[in-house]
């Protein structure tokens, strides 16, 4: 580990910023390449990127569309494997397992949350937060206690038996989040969990994950929107299949004040229109 | 995963997609009651038709010519086959003696008419002691020597007979046309009930002598010997072989009724056994829907696929829950066509013999079970072997 803090992190500029984890990285990415072949021309995807996830941060992975960082992270969140290069997770090395050992691990270190929810449709919110407990082999009543808990965690214990499609997009992606922390995870992969989302929502998402992450957990959210990025303590800049800069975020969004701005506005907006509404009526 | 957490994943995409479901397990379903409505009827038309031959005696030696062994050339109605005549009759009653008595038999497609009315039949020449195989007399009588050595024009007739042309009236002294010539109906018999292929009440008994002028022939189809003493069968039999064997060399078989009940046995399963062969053709037919209702599933499915394995679900789990899914669609469809095929073979006993034979039950159900994974483990093969960021990326 200590190889891994004296060298440069981040691909081949070496960033001065990049953090050394103490010998306590989440997960760890090793001059990872990913090149597939589209339409008969190779596309390299990632071209060697070196990361490190610290336990209890929460990290940032930015970049255009094309930039790779979706690739980087179904790569570390074990769901591809790499052309070239190591992934460890908590300390141990995945490139040589097989796909049940990738599942175990997916399970038990990793939660997931992605832009499009993925949510089963026609199963209720507690079976959706249930799934991973099931392949995690863990029995009936005490998954349904863990589930509940989990969904009350992320503010919908009054939802436990509504459809995905009875709730709205903010509300699905909390569920989302909950099925994320279910099986307590080392870490939280989020891709571009806003994206779905109007601005209120996602604003209520990123609170959510704030939140998380203040309580312990270790979140990474790949996003092209600079803001979204704002809201982590670190970003990692992806670009052209590299990562090219890593920043330590000075002026960090919080989610909270934003939800509370975003209150205020609407509270003005509805007096406002209250007021003219008023106008039309005394006219 | 446990295999329940597999049962329930299946049970709840199954009653999420009810009417495709439902569709597919038709398949089964009609597979599966055809096997057991067919065998059932096969069963059933063997029992009684095995039955039938009991019924007439087992005093009975069935003489045919030709022979029905070494390789079945030469077999009944061959061309070459030198077929028996009443001369022949006369000769083996002679050298049989008071042991039997010596039936000709001589059969053969014929035209009822009365008035404007037709009917198909099977006419039987036969001789004064012919009731011994025909069966018992309802009303009438049946033939005389003197009807035999005279080569009258009178008939017995099934009750089939009687039902076309003179339906709910005493037919007995009535006019009949066979094959375009008159007769006068003398005795009725008792009806049978049918069988598979034609019904059984659905004959004409005339004297050998006046079929043989009909067909213009001096030919008979068949010989029956009702032997005296039934212990004696055996014995009688060897007479009756030594007594043909220098008119005929082999070309004659003589059958106890024991062999003929064995033959027919043999000859009924054989067609019991094809039978539940064509209906398994349906039950193939009906795997192959839920192959491809499978296959659509798991197409359609990908994404959850996806979902599942993102959250940690092994190769296993996802086979298991696909294979489940298509083994249940089978054995409900199983189950369902159990009780069809069972239920129509018991709604069908009144007009059709038919028994419900509990290895075909059992066989039905094995092999649509069978049918589920063999047709379900290849789509459940592929939905595992799913590469997770594919499936998560499919639209």
């Amino acid at each position: 580990m200590t190889d891994a803090a004296k060298r440069p992190p981040s691909g081949e500029e070496g960033d001065p910023t990049a953090p050394a984890c103490f010998d306590d990285a989440v997960l760890e990415a090793h001059t990872v390449t990913k090149s597939y072949i589209l339409d008969e021309i190779e596309v390299h995807a990632l071209r060697g990127v070196d990361l490190q996830v610290c336990r209890g941060e929460m990290l940032a992975i930015m970049g255009p569309s094309g930039s790779g960082k979706s690739t980087l992270m179904h790569i570390v969140g074990l769901l591809d494997h790499p052309t070239s290069g190591t992934v460890t997770i908590d300390g141990v090395d995945v490139s040589n397992m097989d796909a049940n050992q990738l599942a175990a691990v997916r399970n038990k270190r990793i939660g997931f949350v992605f832009q499009s929810f993925n949510l089963l449709a026609r199963t209720t919110a507690q079976s959706n937060v249930e799934l991973p407990l099931i392949y995690a082999g863990v029995s009936g009543s005490e998954r349904s206690r863990r589930a509940r808990e989990a969904l009350e965690r992320v503010g919908l214990g009054d939802r436990l038996g509504h459809m995905p499609n009875q709730l709205s997009g903010g509300q699905q992606q909390r569920v989302a989040i909950a099925r994320a922390l279910v099986t307590e995870p080392s870490i939280v992969l989020a891709d571009e969990p806003t994206g779905n989302l109007d601005s209120r929502s996602g604003v209520e998402v990123m609170a959510m994950l704030q939140e998380l992450n203040a309580q312990g957990i270790t979140v990474v959210v790949v996003t092209h929107d600079a803001r979204i990025a704002r809201h982590a303590q670190r970003v990692a800049h992806v670009q052209d299949g590299r990562i090219v800069l890593n920043e330590l975020v000075v002026d960090r969004i919080m989610a909270d004040v934003e939800k509370l701005t975003l209150d205020a506005e609407a509270d003005t907006a509805t007096a406002e229109s209250n007021i003219s509404v008023n106008r039309e009526v005394a006219r | 995963m446990k295999l329940i957490e597999s049962f329930r994943i299946a049970i709840k995409a199954l009653s999420a997609n009810k009417v495709r479901s439902a569709l597919t397990m038709l398949g089964v379903i009609i597979g599966v009651a055809a096997v057991i409505l067919l065998v059932s009827i096969g069963t059933g038309v063997q029992s009684q038709v095995t039955g039938q031959i009991s019924g007439l005696g087992s005093n009975l030696l069935f003489v045919f010519p030709g022979s029905f062994e070494g390789g079945g050339s030469g077999g009944p109605g061959g061309g070459i086959t030198k077929q028996f005549n009443t001369d022949d009759v006369e000769y083996v009653q002679r050298r049989i003696g008071a042991q039997g008595v010596v039936i000709p038999t001589l059969q053969a497609a014929a035209q009822l008419r009365v008035g404007n009315r037709t009917k198909g039949t099977t006419l039987g020449g036969t001789d004064q002691n012919g009731d011994a195989s025909a069966g018992s007399l309802e009303s009438g009588r049946w033939l005389t020597r003197g009807e035999v050595v005279g080569a009258s024009r009178v008939a017995v007739i099934g009750s089939d007979v009687r039902d076309e042309f003179y339906p709910g009236q005493e037919p007995i002294g009535r006019e009949l046309d066979i094959n375009g010539q008159p007769f006068k109906i003398i005795g009725m018999l008792t009806k049978k009930g049918g069988s598979l292929g034609g019904s059984q009440d659905n004959v004409v008994y005339v004297p050998v002598t006046t079929a043989q002028t009909m067909l213009s022939t001096r030919d008979i189809s068949a010989m029956l010997v009702e032997v005296a003493d039934v212990d004696s069968i055996e014995a009688v039999k060897a007479q009756v072989e030594r007594a043909l064997k220098p008119r005929f060399s082999d070309q004659f078989t003589v059958f106890t009724q024991e062999q003929t009940l064995g033959i027919l046995s043999t000859l009924l399963g054989t067609l019991t056994a094809m039978l539940a062969g064509l209906a398994s053709i349906s039950l193939l037919v009906g795997g192959i829907g839920i192959m491809n209702i499978m296959l659509v599933s798991v197409s359609e499915r990908t994404r959850e696929i996806g979902i599942r394995k993102a959250v940690g679900a092994r190769t296993y789990d996802i086979l298991s829950q696909f294979v489940i899914e298509a083994v249940m669609l089978s054995v409900l469809g199983g189950l369902v066509g159990i009780l069809l095929g069972a239920g129509g073979a018991l709604a069908l006993q009144p007009l059709v013999p038919a028994e419900v034979t509990p290895w075909a039950v059992v066989l039905a159900f094995v092999f649509s079970a069978v049918v589920g994974v063999f047709f379900g483990v290849y789509p459940a093969y592929r939905a595992s072997r799913l590469d997770p960021i594919e499936a998560l990326r499919y639209e």
